[in-house]
């Protein structure tokens, strides 16, 4: 028996120019924070941006964008609902705020899914917000979507950036394209990322700060993109626009 | 209708194999649907026969139901889950990402969320059948 979905996933994403997948090794790096900022600061240039949350069991997009009372429309497909200015695709409209306790082959299989069902229709930009660790999520996009390219979030910890080397390590085996490194919660003036990051040979994107104001922008995007986080973002987001050079 | 993206998997993928095969024509498609994602077979068809086009134009398609055996990965009871308890919002939830089927159900015996999906889960494709 022959599971027929993958066949069509590459169809379903024809119609995106770039699909920029931020992830990192390590988890409560902010990666959700970034890639959610970075969609709104892309589509606020004038792109036309999807995100796409698949932590699956822990997601969290839908809270930054205070993303309320939304679903998906049904069309030959699931069409993604706009949310503020983003085509919004997430597993919380199926289960909203209860757990989803899933294994890997079920993260799989859902991902699969979502791919194989959701119309994205024409993109400049395709933001997924990753799960942490190096596991499945990385290999089973790197398998169904070829031309992918990661965006890697780590803290100014040593412990972050250890689990970074192992996924570059990983991404350069699999020879897929890395846009670069973005140092986020930065507190100091400490340049050891920038320095590690030149010696893995990876472009530093840049730093985005501590910033307590954040938590109280979280739900209120346009709030959001005057924190200095945001604003932040917005030079990071030149850089991944000039990117597309670089990507093999 | 989510059953036409499935359709449209389900032709993209029998294509590929048509041509692996060197089908100049398709005469029989056969799909397996598991009960677990309640997928309406006669808009399933529907669907296929609306989509369909040059290999597959005198193709016919027979669709067979699965039913959805769950086992725990806790307690070991296997069951099979009668999904007329659901109510319309958790099946159709179900429907779109079976794997949500762990946020809804539990093990009968133990109640736990931590089941395998052994079998009957979504839409495969069984067989081929066409002339060279």
């Amino acid at each position: 028996m022959v599971d027929p979905r993958i066949s069509v996933i590459s169809h379903r994403l024809s119609g995106i120019s770039r699909i920029i997948a931020v992830s990192s090794g390590k988890g409560g790096v902010g990666k959700s924070m970034v890639a959610t900022t970075l969609a709104l600061t892309l589509a606020k240039s004038g792109y036309r941006v999807g995100l796409f949350d698949i932590d699956f069991t822990s997601p969290s997009t839908h809270i930054i964008l205070g993303a309320q009372n939304v679903q998906p429309k049904e069309e030959k497909g699931l069409v993604p609902p706009t949310v503020h200015g983003l085509e919004y695709m997430s597993l919380i409209y199926f289960v909203g705020d209860n757990p989803a306790p899933l294994r890997g082959a079920d993260v799989s299989n859902a991902l699969i899914e979502l791919l194989t069902v959701t119309q994205w229709g024409t993109l400049d930009f395709l933001v997924i917000d990753m799960p942490p660790g190096i596991g499945d999520a990385i290999l089973d996009l790197v398998r169904l979507i070829k031309r992918i390219e990661f965006l890697i979030v780590t803290t100014p910890s040593l412990l972050a950036f250890e689990t970074v080397k192992k996924q570059v390590a990983l991404l350069c085996e699999l020879k897929m394209p890395i846009i670069g490194v973005v140092e986020n919660m930065k507190m100091d003036k400490a340049k050891g990322i920038t320095g590690e990051t030149g010696k893995l040979g990876l472009v530093y994107l840049g730093e985005i700060p501590f910033d307590p104001q954040v938590e109280d922008a979280i739900g209120d995007v346009a709030k959001l993109l005057n924190t200095a986080v945001g604003k932040k973002i917005r030079q990071i987001a030149d850089s991944v626009i000039l990117a597309k050079k670089r990507a093999p | 209708m989510h059953e036409w993206a499935l359709a449209e998997a389900i032709l993209t993928s029998a294509k590929q194999i048509a041509e692996q095969e060197k089908l100049k024509e398709v005469t029989e498609v056969t799909i397996k649907v598991g009960e677990l994602q309640q997928v309406e077979p006669p808009i399933l068809r529907f669907a296929l026969s609306q989509m369909k086009s040059d290999i597959f134009k005198s193709a016919k398609f027979r669709i067979l139901k699965a039913k959805s055996t769950l086992k725990c990965r806790v307690c070991g009871t296997a069951w099979q889950f009668n999904f007329k308890k659901l109510d319309k919002a958790t099946a159709e939830a179900i429907h779109f990402v079976p794997e949500v089927a762990h946020t809804y159900i539990k093990c009968p015996k133990c109640g736990s969320p931590d089941f395998e999906i052994v079998c009957g889960r979504g839409v495969w494709l069984q067989d081929i059948k066409g002339a060279k």
